[in-house]
């Protein structure tokens, strides 16, 4: 068993704007990218181009349709990768100690060296936020880019994870969620930024933004055109007497 | 370490040292992505030699450093185990896919066995068509300089609609032609755009709008992908919109919520139309002797030209021509659509919105455009010589794309939307919707079409352009099309992009010819690139009596085992696009911004590993070897080395070539000599180029004076060429006038009362289905996933585990009718044939409408994929149900599913019918399966390249 730190000087972490995501899984594929090539182990294909190609990815994004009763049915795009739990269960559960919880920033990491693959640590995420690479039998998860967002061979400006750096429509933040005046802190507060699964009790760092409100429903009051005249010759007459009084006329 | 002794290591201190700091890259090489058609700047991370990582270019125009799924997954590939690796001459029949591997120096010689008889005697029997092709305005010299009239890329069966519909309203359409104001943009309305489409700089855009609260509407029958975030949805019946937009024209009218002062200013609505019928001038537009637009000056009563400096021109003026009295555009527009056939009542039940709906749509907008409007403090000058001292903003932008153009009734649909924007004075001012240079560009600076064919010379000019009536059609002296794929015929007047989806089928037919090769790039014609791609294999590989083949030769050249390569006789294997030098220019289709005008570049990044050269540089090769002019010296060695030898010292006109940026001694740009060390330089910029509008010109770009000035400076055009927005078409109205029996050149009778009812010169719907078979009561379309591009996804290791297959999704009522379970599979049939696939319930979706991702579905053996891939085993592809002729009509006829118009494949006017079915094994039809073109693929990757 691991101990989780008592607190951390930090808490760094993802907001996903859901109102903004289309769901067009650059995120998915930049974070393969970069932690194929660097964190630990590359992230595997398994039959590759085969009939059931089986990979490792830290982040992946699932669509749903949600039905209200009295609007069209909405298509929500939910990208979801680690959320760095403050009472990160996948962390207690390691039996060797691999998984274990920054007291720095609050990333939750695995050491390679020390993960025996048991697979515990993914039973115990409630999220199902790791995966367990079958090339090298070691478990994977987000990293929130730890080898980026300190990374003094990168500009300053791209110290954040791949992920975010990528994402076209500008739907991930990332900063300390533990500092209540920072811009991600404030998009929170002012969007009304939600843990997943609250009861839980795992006390996610990352927050999602919840969807603005769609579709007026039909039978609202938005206003609808008056006619400017009864009859075509009488918009004419109108345009007349519209043009006649413009500038420059 | 074994698990057993990790666990007995257990002694460990609190915390593991992390490396934060680790070497990303030795070196980063900027280039531009090719993983679909939107040519972002990238950044690629060299390890070894070898690619680590792609990220985007922040400083790249188009997306800003960010970068979608296809672009970050590159680097799979450029590793694809589907590359092909040598030329590949047939040894089996055609469709085998057996293939020798042979030298580049046979390949060469035997290409040149085939064309050198053709270009002699009969050049229009080559057949070049090009698809995803971004060199058209080289590949289309080397079929001019070849000779043939027969010369294509692929917007004739992608969207031509959009790309010509707003030419010839406006000048310019979107996407390449022009963006919405996203900075202050404050309603953006989307009309039938795909999940994929313009991918970074529209999911750019909607977050800029998203982060300001502006208001997005989308108006498509799915709900996914952009859609899917837009905060109305209006989940329209396809093929529709044209009737809905003209229901929104209707109410804005019936309120008088126009831009009066733009429709008068800037576009023809105050032109007059000439009352004179049973004669040849009767709905022409009054002119003067040098043909310029007259218009009535509303402060003199007097008529003017109507570009003179001090006309008012007038919307409701009346004059009289030879005793009969005649009417403005604006009079004859406001007429039409005030009639109730527009009203939103009488289209609503079409349509599937509701007309509460529609009024409201109609009343935001113009609550938007005209209340929130506002004002640029930017002083700028009109073509009448105006000092106006704002530009007055109104924040109302839209977007379209195939989902409204790939239907028969697409081109008078975009038409039908350029006009809602111009009514609403929206295009070319603050918050509206902006040209990118080269664009704007009116009808009048586009070539006219040529096909005028010499044995062993060249063509008389360039194939493809915009037609200005009868007289400009690519007809024969007999009156039969000149094209093989009747572009610019009767049946197609307007068809500025050719009609690729029609190539192999009238060249099989022999209709209006045969031909002796084709030879086609990058398009996957025997399959998802083709309607009926069955029959179109079959058209392929058909003998004649003899024993030859009906199309005697097929040359393909490509990158990858797709599964065209198993019906070429000779393949010319490409290079990926990290391998290879491109240009994207402004000769072509270029990666323009409204705020300026850009080029770019691709270099070879990294070197090929195979034994395959660059398409283009084989052109250069091929064109010496066949002595085309401008690919030979005078004393006929080869011009070109290669393509970037072309790119650099190929001047278009005196000083102006492929490349805009760095000419000269490296200062010049647009205009000057070729400069030896552009390319690097280019390299140097990050691989474009990017010279910028002055503010003053930034909008209003028809018409501003500044603008104009700029574009002659930079070479975009050699004089001004201001004009207004054509509301009214009068090239449209020639072809009417020609169908009522007027001008020499004749329609043949059969097509005179179609003629008569589409080339209306004020946008008009129709149903595209006039048949009375009410068997197939079902909408069936296709869109592609954000994360794949044409067929080329499958390929790829990483992309293919997001969408490795692809279901029907059935809307929520065809599902309950139809007591649909998860895991089900339907029959679907169409008047053409049918499919077996598997289901899936998507609420989201109109009523009536049933869709899948295309172009996922493989046919067993191609893109080096295992057998019994499920893109192959479960995947399918709805070309299977759409025919690229209509069903016949007993006349003995071959009417194409195309647009009458412009010859746009007609995709999504597809019916069906749906039945369920128990669970099956496998997708129907199943072709053949092929054997590999490659070797087998790895069966396994860990991508690492380094340490």
């Amino acid at each position: 068993m691991s101990d989780l730190p008592l607190s951390t000087k930090r808490k760094l972490g993802l907001v996903i704007d859901l109102d903004t995501c289309v769901g067009c899984h650059a995120c998915v594929v930049a974070c393969k990218g970069w932690n194929t090539e660097n964190y630990g182990a590359p992230l595997s294909d398994i039959g590759a181009y085969g009939q059931a190609p089986a990979g490792t990815f830290l982040n992946r994004v699932h669509s749903y349709e949600i039905s209200p009763p009295d609007a069209p049915t909405q298509t929500v795009h939910f990208p979801k990768s680690c959320l760095h739990c403050e009472n990160a269960p996948c962390v207690t559960v390691c039996p060797t100690g691999a998984s274990y919880k920054r007291s720095e920033d609050g990333i939750v990491l695995v050491d390679e060296s020390a993960c025996i693959g048991c697979g515990l640590c993914a039973w115990a995420c409630p999220y199902g936020a790791r995966e367990l690479d079958a090339a090298e039998g070691v478990m994977k998860k987000c990293t929130l880019c730890v080898d980026r967002i300190y990374n003094e061979n990168l500009p300053e400006i791209d110290r954040v994870p791949a992920c975010v750096r990528t994402c076209p429509a500008g739907a991930r933040h990332f900063g300390d969620l533990g500092d209540p005046d920072s811009d991600v802190s404030k998009l929170v507060a002012e969007r009304g930024g939600m843990d997943l699964m609250p009861e839980l009790d795992a006390a996610p760092t990352n927050k999602y933004l919840p969807p603005r409100p769609r579709d007026a429903a039909e039978t609202s009051a938005a206003p609808v055109l008056e006619p400017v005249a009864a009859e075509a010759g009488g918009l004419l007459g109108w345009i007349d007497r519209a043009l006649a009084a413009m500038p420059g006329a | 370490m074994n698990p057993f002794a990790k666990l007995l290591s257990l002694t460990r201190s609190p915390e593991p040292v992390v490396e934060t700091s680790p070497r990303v890259s030795q070196e980063i090489r900027k280039t531009t992505c090719y993983m679909c058609a939107c040519r972002c700047g990238i950044n690629v991370h060299m390890k070894e030699g070898r690619v680590a990582y792609i990220e985007g270019n922040r400083d790249h125009p188009v997306n800003q450093g960010v970068l979608c799924a296809k672009g970050s997954a590159g680097i799979m590939q450029v590793n694809a185990p589907s590359r092909l690796r040598k030329p590949l001459k047939r040894v089996g029949p055609r469709g085998s896919n057996q293939f020798e591997e042979v030298s580049w120096e046979e390949a060469l010689d035997l290409a040149v066995e085939w064309l050198e008889p053709v270009r002699q005697k009969h050049p229009e029997k080559l057949a070049f068509f090009t698809g995803r092709d971004q060199s058209q305005s080289f590949t289309s010299m080397w079929a001019q300089s070849f000779g043939t009239p027969n010369y294509a890329a692929h917007g004739g069966f992608c969207s031509v609609n959009m790309a010509a519909g707003g030419i010839y309203t406006m000048g310019g359409a979107f996407w390449e032609f022009g963006q919405p104001d996203w900075d202050h943009a404050k309603l953006f309305m989307l009309f039938g755009v795909a999940e994929d489409h313009d991918s970074n700089p529209i999911k750019i855009g909607l977050g800029k709008l998203k982060k300001r609260g502006a208001k997005v509407i989308s108006v498509n029958p799915v709900r996914t992908g952009y859609n899917a975030v837009a905060d109305d949805w209006v989940g329209i019946t396809p093929g529709t919109d044209g009737l809905f937009i003209l229901a929104i024209v209707h109410e804005l009218l019936r309120a008088g919520r126009i831009d009066l002062d733009y429709l008068a200013r800037y576009t023809n609505a105050p032109a007059i139309v000439i009352h004179a019928p049973g004669t040849d001038q009767h709905g022409r537009l009054l002119k003067d002797e040098d043909g310029h637009l007259l218009v009535v000056d509303r402060k003199t009563g007097e008529l003017m030209r109507y570009d003179a400096a001090e006309v008012e021109p007038s919307l409701t003026a009346t004059h009289t021509v030879n005793g009969h009295e005649c009417q403005t555009v604006f009079r004859q527009l406001a007429d039409k659509y005030l009639d109730e056939q527009y009203a939103p009542d009488a289209v609503a039940e079409a349509c599937g919105v509701s007309p509460l709906r529609i009024r409201q749509i109609a009343a935001e907008l113009a609550r938007v455009a005209f209340e929130e409007s506002f004002e640029l403090d930017r002083p700028w000058t009109d073509f009448r010589g105006r000092r106006h001292d704002k530009m007055i903003g109104r924040p109302v932008s839209f977007h379209a794309m195939r989902g409204i153009s790939a239907h028969a009734n697409g081109f008078q649909t975009c038409r039908s939307l350029h006009l809602l924007q111009i009514l609403l004075g929206t295009v070319e001012v603050p918050g509206g919707m902006r040209f990118k240079p080269p664009y704007p560009k009116p009808v009048a600076a586009h070539p006219k079409p040529h096909c005028k064919v010499t044995p062993g010379k060249p063509l008389d000019g360039p194939h493809l352009g915009f037609v200005r009536g009868p007289d400009d059609l690519a007809l024969r002296e007999d009156g039969t099309p000149a094209r093989i794929d009747k572009a610019f015929s009767w049946e197609n007047p307007m068809s500025a992009h050719g009609l690729m989806h029609m190539v192999i089928s009238n060249a099989y037919a022999g209709d209006p010819y045969k031909v002796d090769t084709l030879f086609m790039y990058m398009a996957n014609m025997s399959w998802n690139s083709s309607m009926n791609p069955g029959g179109v294999s079959a058209m392929l590989t058909d003998q004649n009596d003899d024993g030859t083949y009906v199309i005697p030769h097929v040359i393909y050249a490509d990158a990858y085992a797709s599964e065209m390569v198993a019906y070429a006789d000779l393949v010319l294997p490409d290079t990926t696009y990290l391998e290879r030098h491109d240009c994207i220019s402004l000769l072509d289709r270029p990666i323009g911004e409204a705020t300026g005008a850009a080029d770019a570049i691709r270099w070879p990044v990294i070197e090929p590993d195979r034994d395959v050269r660059g398409f283009q540089s084989v052109l250069c090769d091929l064109g010496a070897r066949l002595q085309l002019p401008g690919f030979v010296r005078e004393d006929g060695s080869q011009l070109y080395a290669d393509y970037a030898d072309y790119i650099v010292n190929h001047e278009r006109r005196p000083g102006v070539g492929p490349l805009a940026g760095f000419r000269g001694n490296g200062d010049s740009h647009g205009r000057g000599a070729p400069n030896p060390d552009q390319i690097q330089r280019y390299i140097d910029n990050g691989s474009f180029f990017i010279t910028h509008i002055p503010a003053e010109a930034e909008y209003y770009k028809p018409w501003n004076a500044a603008y104009q000035d700029w574009a002659v400076d930079i070479g975009l055009y050699d004089a001004p060429q201001h004009y207004v927005f054509e509301l009214y078409s009068e090239p449209m109205r020639l072809f009417q006038m020609a169908a009522e029996g007027y001008g020499e050149r004749q329609p043949p009778d059969y097509l005179r009362e179609r003629l008569k009812r589409v080339m209306s010169p004020l946008p008009i719907w129709y149903d595209t289905d006039d048949s009375d078979d009410d068997r197939y009561p079902i909408r069936a379309l296709t869109q592609r996933p954000m994360a794949m591009y044409h067929s080329w996804g499958s390929q790829n290791a990483w992309l293919r585990q997001i969408h490795g297959e692809n279901p029907l999704f059935v809307s929520q009522k065809i599902w309950d009718e139809h007591g649909f379970k998860d895991g089900d599979w339907a029959r679907v049939k169409s008047p053409h044939g049918e499919i077996s696939v598997p289901v899936a319930l998507q609420a989201a979706l109109n009523p009536y409408t049933v869709w899948t991702w295309n172009a996922i579905g493989k046919r067993q053996g191609a893109w080096a994929l295992e057998q019994d891939a499920p893109e192959s085993k479960r995947g399918f592809l709805l070309n299977h149900l759409i025919h690229e002729l209509l069903p016949p009509k007993g006349d003995g006829l071959r009417w194409s599913n195309s647009d009458p118009i412009t010859g746009q494949a007609a995709w999504f006017d597809l019916r069906v019918s749906i039945q369920k079915i128990g669970e099956q094994t496998h997708s129907l039809p199943q072709m053949p399966v092929l054997p590999s073109a490659v070797p087998n693929a790895p069966r396994d990757l860990k991508w690492q390249v380094g340490e």
